[in-house]
C-alpha cells in the first residue's frame, strides 16, 4: 500500500446536504417602483423603468424608475426645503426618535428584507439575514443616540450639518450601505438624496416604504434608481452640498474631479485589495476559515476582501493545501438556500469582469485552481479560484476583481511581507494571522490600511469606523469618526 | 573704510540639505525701494519631485518616533526660533512688514510652535476610541499621518503662516514638502536654518521657493504625495489641484484662515492630516464563568 501525501477528503459521497431554502411565498413585490421624492412615490418625468433581476435564476423582479436630470433636481430641491424648513430646525432629540423608529422597523421586517436582498442581489440568504439586515438596523439605532449628543463628540466645537447630502452606493451591500449613508446623515441633521445601484435597487425602495411609514418629514430623504447618469446628475447638481460614495475607485476619482472648484465636501470609500497575512505561528486552521470568508463572503463582492494572501513560506504548501480541501467543501448555488456558501456573481457586466481578470491571471503564467463543482445552468456564478505562483506585478494581484479569486503569494521575513501588503494603492484594510500580541501590534501600526483584523476578518459593527488609506478613499464610516464627514465643526 | 556686509544666498532645503535650484533659475527680490534683498531660487518640478523623494524616505522615522520626542523637537524649533528672533524681524521688516508687526509675527510664530508642540502626544488620546462592538471582539481606533504632504504656504503670513500650517503637519507625523511665499520668501529659508538645527530630521521638512503658478499642478498631481494643503486663495488653482487630486486620491485641503487668530491653534487642523485605522481582535469567550468581582 503506498502512503498518500495529502488524503483528499471525499466529500461527494455521502455529504449532500437536503435542499433548505428559505422561503419566498411571503415576499410582497410590486411589479414597478417609482421615484421616492418628498414622501411620496412618484413617476420618473420621462417614464422610463428598466428591469431588475434576480442573478441567481435571471429572472426579472420588478421594474424600477430610471431617474433623470429633472427628477434628480426634484429630489433636490425637496431634500433642500426639508432640510431648511423642518429638519435642521428640529430639536436634535426628536430626529433621534425618527432614526431609532426606522432602525425598529427594519428589525420588525428583517426577514423580508433579508429574502429580497438575497433574491435582487444573488448573496447567500445566510449573509444577508445574519449580516447585512441586523447591521443596517443596528447602524440606524446607533446613529439616532448621536443626534441630541453631538457636542459632546467634537469639544470646542459647535458641530453644525453641511446641508443637503447626495449618497451614492454600490451593488454589493444594497440595504446596509444605504444604512451607512442615511444614518449618520440624518442623526447630524442633513437631508439625503440617496440613489441605489441599478442592479440592486430593491431593498432601498422597501428602505423608502418603512421611511414613508415612519412618518419621517417629506423630503429628509430622497431615494431615486438610476444607472451612472443618474448619479451623475447628483454629483453634479448645484444644490448638492455633500458627495458620499461608495464604490469603485475609477468611478471615485470621476466624481473627485467632477466636484472639483465646487464647495462639496465629498467622502469616498473605494476599492481595496487587502493582504491577508498568515505567520508560521498562526493558528492554522482558524487562518484557514479565516482566508476562505476573507475572500469568498459575498462571493468576493467587498471592498475589503482579503483577496491577496500571503503565507510564510515554510507553511505554505501546508496551508495551500487545507485552502484547496476546504474549497471543494463549499456549498455554491441557490442563494435562498439556508446552506449556501457562495451565492450568485452580482451581475452578467461582473461576471464579464471577473472571467476577464481570470484569463489574465492565466495569461500571466499563475496556477490556477477552482472548485470541482457544479454551477447552476441558470444564472451567474463564479467557482472559488486559487491563484497560486502570481507575482507581486501580476495584474491579479495588482488590480481588485471584486469576485471569489485569491491569490496567494508567500514570504521569509516580516519585513518582506509589509512591503509587499503595502505595496499597492489601495490601503482599505488587512488580515493578519498570529499567536504573538508584539507581532500583531507591530504589524497593525506597519499596515498602510483603514481596517485591520487580526485573527479574524470581515467583521463589521456600526461603532467601528470603517474607511481607507490612499486610494480607498477617504473619510470614514461607523463610530464617533463616521459622524465627521456629515458635520460642519 | 566701513566693512562690506556678508550677504546671504537663499536657497531652498530638500533632504535636510540647501542646495540651489537644480535648474539654475532665480528671481530677484526687491524691497519698496527696488533695492535687490536677494537673488531667490525659482524651484522647479524636478526640485520638487526631489524633495518628496526626501520626505517620503524620512516618513518612516518622523513617524515611528515616539509622539513624546517629536514633542520635544517641535519645542526646541521654537527655542531656535526664539534665539534668532531679531534676524526673522529684521527679514520681515526688509519684506515690508513694520517693526512692531514683524515682532508681532514672530512671536505668534514662536508661540504657535509651542502649541503644537505640546499636541505631539495628545491629541491621539483625543481622537482615539475603544469601540465596543456587539460580538466578542476587542476593536480600538487611532489616527496615523497621512503620510507626504505637498504644502503650498500663504502668501502674505510669510513666516507665521507657514509655522502655522507646517506645525500640526508635523507634530501629527508627517513629512512635508512647502513652496514658500512667492513675495515674502526670505524668512521661510531662514526658518529652514532654524529646522536644520532642530532636531528635525533631515527630509521631515522641505522648504521650496518659487511660484504657485509653475508648481501647484506639480504638486498635486505627484503620485506619491499623499495629501496637498493649499493655503492661497486662486479659483483657477484650487480647481486644479482638487482635480489632480484625484489622480491618486490625494486629501485636498483649502485654507482660507486667518493666520494671526487662534482659529488656527487647534487638534482638528492635526486631525485634517491624519486617518483613523481600527483594529480588531477576537475576545475569548469563557464560557461558564460569570465573574462578579
Amino acid at each position: 500500500m503506498t502512503k498518500k501525501e495529502n488524503p483528499k477528503l471525499q466529500f461527494n459521497t455521502s455529504w449532500e446536504y437536503a435542499p433548505a431554502p428559505e422561503s419566498t411565498d411571503h415576499i410582497r413585490l410590486k411589479e414597478k417602483y417609482d421615484l421616492f421624492i418628498d414622501g411620496k412615490f412618484v413617476k420618473p418625468a420621462k417614464g422610463k423603468y428598466f428591469a431588475t433581476i434576480n442573478p441567481a435564476t435571471e429572472q426579472v423582479l420588478a421594474m424600477v424608475a430610471e431617474a433623470d436630470t429633472s427628477d434628480v433636481d426634484k429630489a433636490v430641491k425637496a431634500a433642500r426645503k426639508a432640510y431648511e424648513n423642518v429638519w435642521k430646525k428640529m430639536p436634535p432629540r426628536e430626529r433621534g426618535k425618527y432614526i431609532y423608529r426606522i432602525a425598529r422597523m427594519i428589525q420588525e421586517r428583517a426577514r423580508e428584507f433579508a429574502v429580497i436582498e438575497t433574491m435582487d442581489g444573488g448573496k447567500p440568504i445566510r449573509e444577508s439575514r445574519d449580516v447585512d439586515v441586523p447591521l443596517a438596523a443596528n447602524h440606524f439605532f446607533y446613529y439616532a443616540g448621536w443626534a441630541d449628543k453631538l457636542e459632546y463628540a467634537f469639544p470646542n466645537r459647535n458641530p453644525q450639518p453641511i446641508g443637503v447630502a447626495g449618497q451614492i452606493i454600490p451593488w454589493n451591500f444594497p440595504l446596509l450601505m444605504a444604512a451607512w449613508k442615511i444614518a449618520p446623515a440624518l442623526a447630524a441633521g442633513n437631508t439625503v438624496v440617496l440613489k441605489p445601484a441599478e442592479t440592486t435597487p430593491l431593498t432601498a425602495l422597501k428602505l423608502a416604504e418603512i421611511i414613508q411609514e415612519s412618518g419621517l418629514p417629506d423630503g429628509v430623504v430622497n431615494i431615486i434608481t438610476g444607472a451612472g447618469a443618474t448619479g451623475a446628475a447628483i454629483v453634479n447638481h448645484p444644490g448638492v452640498d455633500k458627495i458620499a460614495f461608495t464604490g469603485s475607485t475609477a468611478v471615485g476619482k470621476i466624481i473627485i474631479n467632477a466636484v472639483a472648484g465646487t464647495n462639496k465636501k465629498t467622502t469616498m470609500e473605494l476599492g481595496g485589495k487587502a493582504a491577508n497575512i498568515i505567520f508560521e505561528d498562526a493558528p492554522i486552521d482558524q487562518a484557514v476559515e479565516g482566508v476562505i470568508n476573507g475572500i469568498f463572503f459575498n462571493q468576493g463582492h467587498v471592498c475589503c476582501a482579503g483577496s491577496r494572501l500571503f503565507i510564510q513560506e515554510n507553511i505554505a504548501d501546508k496551508v495551500i493545501q487545507k485552502l484547496k480541501d476546504r474549497l471543494e467543501t463549499l456549498i455554491i448555488g441557490d442563494p435562498l438556500d439556508k446552506n449556501t456558501d457562495i451565492g450568485a456573481i452580482n451581475s452578467k457586466e461582473q461576471l464579464a469582469t471577473i472571467n476577464k481578470y481570470i484569463k489574465i491571471g492565466i495569461n500571466e503564467g499563475a496556477e490556477i485552481y477552482q472548485s470541482s463543482c457544479n454551477l447552476p445552468k441558470k444564472g451567474f456564478w463564479c467557482k472559488p479560484t486559487l491563484f497560486i505562483n502570481v507575482a507581486q506585478s501580476s495584474r491579479i494581484v495588482q488590480e481588485e476583481i471584486f469576485g471569489p479569486v485569491l491569490t496567494i503569494q508567500t514570504f521569509r521575513t516580516i519585513e518582506e511581507v509589509i512591503e509587499k501588503a503595502n505595496n499597492i494603492p489601495y490601503g482599505l484594510s488587512a488580515g493578519v494571522w498570529t499567536d504573538k500580541g508584539s507581532k500583531i501590534f507591530n504589524l497593525t501600526t506597519k499596515l498602510r490600511a483603514g481596517v485591520v483584523w487580526a485573527n479574524t476578518y470581515n467583521k463589521f459593527d456600526p461603532v467601528s469606523p470603517f474607511g481607507g488609506y490612499k486610494e480607498s478613499g477617504y473619510g470614514r464610516e461607523g463610530g464617533i469618526h463616521g459622524l465627521m464627514p456629515y458635520l460642519n465643526l | 573704510m566701513s566693512r562690506l556686509e556678508i550677504l546671504k544666498t537663499y536657497k531652498i532645503y530638500i533632504g535636510g540639505q540647501f542646495p540651489r535650484t537644480e535648474s539654475g533659475r532665480y528671481y530677484p527680490l526687491k524691497d519698496k525701494n527696488g533695492k535687490l534683498l536677494a537673488n531667490v531660487c525659482l524651484s522647479s518640478r524636478k526640485d520638487f519631485r526631489n524633495a518628496v523623494v526626501a520626505a517620503r524616505g524620512a516618513f518612516g522615522g518622523w513617524s515611528g518616533r515616539a509622539a513624546f520626542n517629536r514633542s520635544q523637537i517641535l519645542y526646541r524649533i521654537a527655542e531656535m526660533l526664539e534665539s534668532r528672533k531679531a534676524q526673522f524681524i529684521a527679514e520681515l521688516q526688509q519684506q515690508g512688514s513694520t517693526a512692531k508687526a514683524a515682532e508681532e509675527e514672530v512671536n505668534q510664530s514662536i508661540d504657535r510652535l509651542v502649541y503644537y508642540a505640546g499636541w505631539c502626544d495628545k491629541y491621539i488620546q483625543l481622537y482615539s476610541t475603544v469601540n465596543p462592538v456587539a460580538s466578542s471582539h476587542f476593536n480600538f481606533s487611532v489616527p496615523e499621518p497621512t503620510g507626504v504632504v505637498a504644502i503650498i504656504a500663504p502668501e502674505d503670513s510669510a513666516l507665521l503662516g507657514l509655522v502655522s500650517v507646517v506645525a500640526p503637519c508635523i507634530s501629527g507625523g508627517n513629512t512635508c514638502v512647502v513652496l514658500a511665499s512667492e513675495s515674502k520668501p526670505l524668512c521661510s529659508v531662514s526658518f529652514a536654518e532654524v529646522l536644520n538645527s532642530s532636531d528635525v530630521t533631515g527630509g521631515v521638512v522641505n522648504i521650496l521657493t518659487g511660484t504657485s503658478k509653475e508648481l501647484h499642478s506639480h504638486f498635486s498631481s505627484h503620485m506619491d504625495v499623499n495629501a496637498i494643503v493649499y493655503c492661497r486663495d486662486n479659483k483657477d488653482e484650487i480647481k486644479k489641484i482638487q482635480q489632480n487630486a484625484s489622480l491618486n486620491v490625494k486629501r485636498a485641503f483649502i485654507y482660507h484662515k486667518n493666520w494671526n487668530s487662534a482659529e488656527v491653534e487647534n487638534p482638528y487642523m492635526i486631525l485634517d492630516l491624519q486617518e483613523i485605522k481600527t483594529t480588531w481582535h477576537p475576545i475569548e469567550n469563557i464560557g461558564a464563568a460569570k465573574s462578579s468581582y
